[in-house]
């Protein structure tokens, strides 16, 4: 009689080592796993909401400053330092791992208008309301030694902004106009104007180093080529610009923070219409920057709140505020693209992360593939409306709040007024323009 | 101004006046007339002269009427016309004069000079470098366009982008800093140094080193010389097989390879007859080949060339040829077996052959000395072996073989679809061939020793041929039966194939068939049966059927539309009684006509019609055949035992669109459901079909294997914590960044400053 028996081949079930996930032998028969859309469903639905549990942004609160912080800065080497300027003059660096001040300077009498490092990160520069420019070393002096810039430039108007070469020892000011320095040198060794006007920020372009960008109180926004040494061409905007900032990862990007609300994200070789205008806040942008892998920004706002928004979307994606953060002045993205700093009127530099809901420390595997799966559910069901009311939701304060309602009221108004022009008028004597080029009054060559 | 010079001109004129009164009272020199024109003058003089006071056309007329102190040369002006002054009039004077010549031609240059444009004022200069630069600008940013958009179309995107090297440190400087501390260690460093074993650079012992230098150097030359030599001959052998790799000629091809052979053959006989044990390593060689070929099956028409073959062969003789060859060429290489036991049979023959049958012998004992089967045939053979020479033999079959291969030519077609009986019958005939070996004697055998392995060398064809003869000597002489059964099928088989070569020309409609059917279409088909299913798909009668059937709804159509159905009357009572006018009639005929194709009240009506059959609420039958009474087949239950089971749905509440003859209105709509469900096509996307595909292919590694689960989920962005991603450089992705610095160029430019620097510079200076 032959007996019939089961025999398995031990490659099929046991481990190389005991290291080793356990082999779970799976049939992936569609028939033996039913309803997969209804079950991914769910997972997205729950993984939504798991998000919007986990979202707790805010890190921390470094305070210190006795004025409120005017400027920050970045140091181009190490991720944990951060340098502040505030309105009192007074310059502090950070140690962001600590969440300490590690050194504090009176740099200026006045307010520290701006502040930037070098490319080397071994000093960085300040100007002042005291009309001065100084280079500081990044290491604090050595026991005894007197705090002392290492290079003062005494200039004959007021800066109101400064902005470092990536590469070279070359540093632009702002101020009556754009004067471009030499580190060995006390006087410019180039100076751009185009009109008179008090110029409020000028950015190097970190991809193609020649270019400058600069935004002026006559609501203007001028580009330089600086081996040129000349202007190239003038956008005028609605209402003033406060700040531009480059996209680090596309040379002819950069994107402009508006009085008027909102930002407008320009490809520099159009200016006549900008490529995105991006709106959700309600009140003045001051300042704006890039995260260092250029799909997205961050924009500080006089409405007390800061938002995230990707570069090719109109509207945020996520807001930030607290109960007790003000008017919020200046904001960097850090260079490891996963926190957000601000520094606002009520003396405090705040921490945050970029993605609210990240969980900060190592993952394992499953724990990262259960994070990418989760991340895949959301974008694949986004568009079903319980998911997406989930994922838009956000607590806003009341001030916030209520502006937008009435905001909305009255852009309604206005987009109803204009329809009724255009229906009561003879058609074609009514020109239909674009929400995107309503905002550019004019380009000069 | 003006005003001031005509008072002056005024005041002159007066007092010209007063002077010129003087000589009138005392006539002494001018005569009457003269001075009747003189008094014109004048007058139209003053007359000007104030008319230049108040008139809007004031014009100084710098006139020199008279000689006066206060001549100037730049206020030469021409007389009274009000011209511009010309240089030639100027010249005028000049002409008659030769003396004046070179002035003249000084002055004709001067003429022929243009003078210079005006320069642009500031701003429009400014303007124009402003827009150079610009242009010259945006030129090189589009550089990045290219990168700029394959990163925004990225799957994933991973940063830092430069990679950061780690630092290797290369082997020596590892060592030289590292010492030998454990005895152990010290040990082997011991060990190494006494062996002078290399430490720091592992390429050569001091030993190897040595042994290289103390090769001479006219030894070195010889053998770099060699090495040349051999080197250049195997790129010219190298190229020579590259470019007759490269014709295409199949002709060549085939002469080349012919040539081959019979070099091949002829080198054979030559070695035989100098060398007889090279001979028999060649012989070894094709016994070998043979061996393999049985092993492998390579040229049994199963790989995928031969398949792609098979299907062409209906269609393509050449590719028919080309099977048949191969079929003959693995005939030939597995038949070996019986060539070469059959030249184990003959012995008697030439000295030579004697030689080297004896070596073949030997060989074959020594090989396969444990096979039973071949020796006792190799001695049972030997006994025998007579002298069977047929030198005119040879000719004889090769004869009858020209002759049989064009009979056979639509004959062995069948062979290619037959690979399996002709295996069958190969193994057959080795059987026989076993069993002849046994029984009969070495006369039934044709061909001598060397002939046998002189063929083996030969061309297919001969080959295929004459095992094709022997076969059917064989099965002449001993079983009939055998060969009956095997051409038997022959013709079978044949007939299909015949068959469908005329009909493959007809139609395409018949092609796509033959596709369909694909090339195992049944051969076992009996003919009638198959003429019948093409006569089915006859194209002719496909063509009436559909257009009698469209006829049929053409005519239901017009019957619908005139005789007013009760349904359409229902459904459209307000138009048709709209159509009573003729004209309108005539159009909406016109419509219905161009839209005869789609009907589309009717199908309306079904569809409404089904959707209303699906929402009634369904009975309920509960009836058990074969529960309490017979049941089986052909057995129904009963009627009164249906109706006692049959549980009446209860009616549903009336449908919505009972009294709207031209709605239907779904109640099956879950607001459940719905309140789940995207209402609106999202933005990329356009057609509900691509997005619906998107939803349904499930992610998750409950569906997909782990690898296609990681592949599915990969984020979009990676970065990794603690790194600083840099602004992209041009280096980064392949451009060349600009050479020169930004710094160097401004240096190099005039530096622009502003007035007020410039100021403050002098001002430092002079500090």
């Amino acid at each position: 009689m032959k007996v019939k028996m089961l025999s398995r081949n031990p490659d099929n079930y046991v481990r190389e080592t005991k290291l080793d996930l356990q082999r779970v032998p799976r049939n992936y028969d569609p028939t033996l796993h039913p309803f997969e859309v209804p079950r991914e469903y769910v997972r997205a639905l729950n993984a939504t909401k798991l998000e919007r549990v986990f979202a707790k942004p805010f890190l921390a609160s470094l305070d210190g400053h006795r004025d409120g912080v005017n400027c920050l800065a970045k140091h181009p080497k190490s991720l944990a330092t951060v340098l502040s300027g505030a309105c009192d003059g007074e310059v502090r660096i950070w140690n962001l791992t600590k969440q300490k001040c590690i050194r504090a300077i009176q740099a200026h009498e006045g307010f520290v208008r701006g502040m930037c490092t070098r490319f080397c990160g071994t000093s960085f520069f300040t100007v002042g309301d005291d009309k001065t420019v100084k280079q500081w070393k990044m290491d604090a002096p050595a026991y005894g030694e007197e705090e002392e810039p290492l290079h003062t430039i005494l200039g004959k108007t007021v800066y109101t902004g400064i902005d470092h070469h990536w590469k070279e020892a070359v540093f632009a000011t702002c101020g009556q106009q754009v004067d471009i320095w030499d580190e060995q040198r006390t006087s410019p060794i180039c100076s751009m104007t185009w009109g008179f006007d008090s110029i409020s920020s000028v950015k190097f372009n970190p991809i193609e180093t020649f270019l400058l960008g600069s935004c002026a109180s006559d609501r203007n926004i001028v580009l330089y080529d600086m081996r040129q040494s000349t202007p190239l061409k003038k956008v005028i905007l609605d209402m003033r610009t406060n700040t531009i900032c480059w996209n680090p990862m596309e040379a002819f990007i950069f994107t402009a923070a508006n009085e008027d609300y909102n930002l407008y994200t320009f490809d520099m070789r159009a200016l006549d219409t900008p490529v995105v205008v991006h709106k959700d806040h309600v009140s003045a942008v001051l300042d704006v920057d890039y995260s260092p892998t250029g799909k997205e920004f961050v924009s500080a706002s006089f409405d007390k709140s800061i938002r995230i928004f990707p570069v090719d979307k109109s509207r945020s994606r996520e807001v930030y505020h607290t109960k007790r953060m003000q008017h919020v002045i200046c904001v960097k993205w850090t260079s490891d693209s996963k926190y957000i700093m601000c520094g606002s009127d009520e003396m405090n530099i705040r921490l945050w992360k970029a993605n609210a809901s990240e969980k900060l420390g190592v993952l394992t595997s499953r724990e990262k593939a259960a994070k990418d799966y989760n991340q895949k559910l959301k974008e694949k069901f986004r568009h079903h409306p319980h998911i997406k009311r989930i994922a838009r939701h956000r607590h806003l304060p009341k001030s916030i709040y209520s502006q937008i309602q009435e905001q909305r009221i009255m852009k309604e108004a206005r987009r109803r007024k204009e329809i009724n022009r255009l229906k009561h008028s003879k058609p074609g004597s009514v020109p239909v323009v674009s929400e995107k080029k309503k905002h550019v009054v004019a380009v000069v060559k | 101004m003006t005003a001031d010079r005509a008072a002056e001109s005024l005041l002159a004129l007066s007092q010209q006046e007063e002077l010129v009164d003087l000589p009138k009272d005392y006539p002494l020199s001018a005569s009457e007339d003269e001075g009747d024109s003189d008094e014109e003058r004048k007058h139209q003089k003053l007359l000007e002269a104030i008319s230049s006071l108040g008139g809007k056309n004031r014009r100084k007329l710098a006139e020199r009427s008279e000689a006066s102190l206060k001549v100037s040369e730049f206020n030469v002006s021409s007389e009274g016309s009000g011209e511009k002054l010309v240089l030639a009039d100027l010249l005028e004077p000049v002409k008659t004069s030769s003396s004046l010549a070179t002035v003249k031609k000084q002055l004709n240059r001067v003429k022929s000079k243009k003078t210079l444009e005006l320069p642009l004022n500031k701003e429009e200069v400014e303007r124009i470098h402003r827009e150079i630069a610009f242009n010259n600008t945006s030129q090189v940013l589009s550089k990045w366009d290219p990168i700029v958009l394959k990163n925004r179309q990225a799957e994933q995107l991973v940063f830092p982008v430069e990679k950061e090297q780690p630092a290797f440190a290369p082997i020596e400087h590892v060592l030289s800093g590292w010492k030998a501390r454990t005895p152990l260690e010290q040990e082997i460093f011991n060990l190494l140094h006494k062996n002078k074993q290399p430490v720091t650079d592992p390429l050569l012992t001091p030993v190897e080193k040595a042994s290289l230098k103390a090769m001479s150097l006219e030894e070195a030359k010889m053998r770099r010389a060699e090495l040349q030599r051999a080197r250049a001959l195997q790129s010219y052998y190298e190229a020579r097989a590259r470019r007759e790799k490269k014709i295409k000629s199949k002709k060549y091809h085939r002469v080349v390879k012919k040539a081959k052979a019979k070099q091949a053959l002829k080198e054979f006989e030559h070695l035989q007859k100098v060398d007889p044990t090279a001979a028999l390593e060649e012989l070894e060689k094709i016994e070998k080949a043979r061996m393999m070929e049985r092993m492998s099956l390579k040229h049994q028409n199963s790989g995928k060339w031969a398949k792609s073959k098979a299907i062409m062969a209906k269609y393509d003789l050449e590719a028919r040829q080309a099977m048949q060859e191969q079929l003959a060429k693995n005939k030939e290489l597995t038949q070996k077996l019986q060539a070469a036991s059959e030249s184990e049979e003959e012995e008697g023959g030439t000295e030579v052959e004697e030689l080297v049958l004896d070596a073949v012998n030997e060989a074959q004992m020594n090989a396969d000395g444990l096979n039973p089967w071949m020796l006792r045939s190799c001695t049972s053979d030997a006994k025998e072996g007579e002298i069977q020479e047929d030198p005119e033999q040879l000719p004889e079959p090769l004869a009858h073989n020209v002759s049989e291969s064009e009979d056979e030519r639509p004959v062995t077609e069948e062979e290619i679809v037959l690979k399996e009986f002709e295996k069958r019958r190969s193994l057959r005939k080795r059987s026989e061939l076993n069993q002849d070996a046994e029984l009969r004697g070495s006369q039934e055998t044709k061909d001598s020793t060397s002939q046998e392995v002189l063929f083996e060398l030969r061309t297919l064809s001969q080959k295929f041929k004459e095992s094709h003869q022997s076969r059917k000597q064989k099965a002449s002489s001993m079983e009939t039966v055998p060969q009956v059964q095997r051409e038997e099928p022959a013709p079978e088989e044949e007939e299909p194939l015949l068959l469908q070569r005329p009909e493959r020309v007809q139609t395409l409609e018949e092609l796509e068939e033959l596709e369909k059917e694909g090339c195992f279409q049944n051969k076992e088909l009996p003919r009638p049966m198959l003429e019948g299913h093409r006569l089915k798909k006859n194209p002719n009668n496909q063509t009436d059927a559909p257009k009698k059937k469209r006829k049929e709804q053409m005519i239901d159509l017009k019957n619908l539309l005139t005789t007013k159905s009760p349904s359409v009357k229902s459904l459209a009572v307000p138009t048709i009684e709209e159509l009573e006018d003729e004209v309108e009639r005539d159009q909406k005929q016109m419509i219905k006509e161009a839209f005869a194709g789609d009907d589309v009240i009717r199908d309306f009506l079904k569809e409404k019609r089904e959707a209303v059959e699906a929402s009634k609420p369904q009975d309920v039958d509960l009836t058990l055949p074969g529960w309490g009474e017979w049941g089986g087949v052909g057995l129904k239950p009963s009627a009164k035992k249906r109706r006692r089971f049959l549980i009446k749905a209860p009616e549903g509440p009336p449908r919505k669109d009972k009294n709207l003859p031209n709605v239907i209105i779904n109640e099956k709509r879950n607001i459940h459901a719905a309140a789940h469900q995207v209402r609106v096509l999202p933005y990329p996307f356009t057609h509900y079909r691509q997005f619906e595909r998107t939803i349904q292919t499930p992610i998750g590694s409950t569906w997909n294997t782990q690898r296609a689960f990681q592949k599915l989920t990969t984020p979009k962005i990676v970065t990794k914590a603690g790194h600083i991603i840099k602004p992209i450089k041009a280096e980064d992705v392949g451009y060349r960044s600009s050479s020169r610095s930004d710094l160097s160029i401004i240096q190099g430019n005039p530096i622009r400053l502003s007035a007020h620097h410039k100021k403050q510079l002098k001002k430092n200076s002079i500090d």
